[in-house]
């Protein structure tokens, strides 16, 4: 039975896998539910902010911000965000796919690229395929700060203001539910305002201390606060295409143990078989 | 008459509710906003936002820095997670870039582990083939 024990230790190894890809399911779906409501919370902030910067597009203001004016594109930023670790089906690879069929189009006009990462994967990515990475941020955990993430917006901001990029966009994962996770590339500079119907009067704020500096102030927060919403539904994302990935490889692992347990018995009933035959044999022989 | 108020951090939301008058720690210094104020835009020090409610009594919350939106009829409060000024994000911006940078030269370094690795890979067949050629003239 040398074949029988061979197959009691694949067996035995593919049950600890198993044992695993179910633990990391299992993690995966939990981390999932306090990633959503981490989501949630975040919500309330972005919606206000953006609330008073489509205020802002409305108010007959003197000044206008560069942030609202658009140039002709030459050269254009991109944050992507991504997860720092693997084993999340094929999350990153398909955001990856998304970048990469835009990133051709811009080629093919002569608009030139700097992007800035967020998460490890995405970092090693644009470092394969030779992507000029202005800024980079990774290992941000499952309950980012803002703060962590304010170096890397600036450097995209400062590129901006200098008129280094002409665009700026956010690509991350849409968390549609836990089975859909879908790649998105949004505008984030120059600002388009939705018309809102409300405030059509004129009218324009007071602004203390200045136009400039308050403006400054807000559209810097308002960037943050969509890149910082863009990273916490990407972590939604992460662990929920994690948990069906480990789901689907529990379920393989359990096919395969099935189908090795069948070959074991096979043989253990084959041996059995040759054993009696061969007693048989030799007493018919005495 | 109240005036709405939704005090918001990036994080978490705050406060949301009605109140009758409202006090800020605005950038020029403390203002005090009634419904009906005339819209306004302003920064915010760190500090305290206090709300004066319909029942007579008073709330507070402390903000460390932000924007202080002002509409006749609300009032909105963004505020920071934590105290920002130039120079700290500027020190963050400059680490990010630094981070970049030193991932760029790490991905030299790993350039040449490849190379290792495909050189040893050539040393081992190379080994291989000669101790099969010596096995093969032990024979015969």
């Amino acid at each position: 039975m040398a074949a029988g024990k061979e197959i009691r230790t694949k067996i035995k190894s593919v049950q600890s896998t198993q044992k695993i890809t179910r633990a990391m399911e299992m993690v995966a779906a939990s981390k999932m539910r306090k990633a959503q409501e981490r989501m949630r919370t975040a919500r309330p902030y972005a919606d206000k902010i953006r609330k008073v910067v489509a205020h802002l597009a409305h108010a007959h203001s003197e000044y206008h911000h560069p942030y609202m004016i658009a140039r002709e594109p030459r050269r254009v930023g991109m944050i992507v965000v991504s997860t720092d670790r693997g084993l999340c089906g094929g999350l990153n690879a398909n955001m990856f796919r998304t970048t990469l069929l835009q990133t051709k189009e811009w080629d093919a006009k002569g608009i030139g690229l700097e992007v800035c990462t967020i998460g490890a994967k995405a970092a090693g990515f644009f470092a394969r395929v030779g992507g000029a990475i202005a800024a980079q941020a990774s290992h941000l955990g499952d309950a980012p700060r803002l703060e962590s993430l304010i170096g890397t917006v600036k450097v995209m901001l400062d590129g901006y203001n200098e008129e280094r990029i002409d665009q700026l966009y956010l690509v991350y994962n849409r968390f549609v539910n836990s089975m859909t996770q879908q790649p998105r590339i949004e505008t984030l500079l120059p600002l388009q305002a939705d018309p809102a119907a409300e405030l059509k009067h004129h009218w324009d704020y007071l602004y203390e201390p200045e136009a400039k500096e308050v403006l400054d102030h807000l559209l810097q927060r308002y960037v943050e606060s969509l890149v910082y919403q863009g990273v916490v539904e990407n972590i939604a994302c992460e662990q929920a295409a994690r948990m069906v990935a480990m789901k689907s490889a529990s379920d393989n692992a359990g096919k395969l143990i099935d189908e090795l347990r069948l070959v074991y018995n096979k043989a253990r009933q084959a041996s059995i078989t040759q054993e009696l035959a061969e007693i048989v044999g030799g007493a018919a022989a005495v | 008459m109240t005036i709405h108020v939704d005090i918001v951090s990036a994080e978490a939301e705050i406060y949301s509710g009605e109140a009758e008058m409202v006090f800020a720690p605005a950038l020029m210094g403390e203002v005090g906003i009634a419904p009906g104020h005339t819209p306004m835009l302003t920064r915010l020090k760190p500090g305290e936002v206090r709300l004066k409610l319909s029942d007579g009594s008073e709330e507070a919350f402390y903000v460390s820095g932000g924007m202080l939106e002002v509409q006749p009829r609300m009032v909105t409060v963004l505020s920071d997670t934590a105290v920002r000024a130039h120079d700290i994000d500027e020190a963050a911006a400059l680490e990010a870039k630094q981070r970049a940078e030193q991932m760029l030269s790490d991905r030299s370094a790993e350039i040449d582990y490849a190379k290792a690795l495909a050189e040893y890979a050539e040393a081992a067949a190379q080994l291989q083939a000669i101790q099969r050629l010596r096995q093969r003239s032990g024979r015969g």
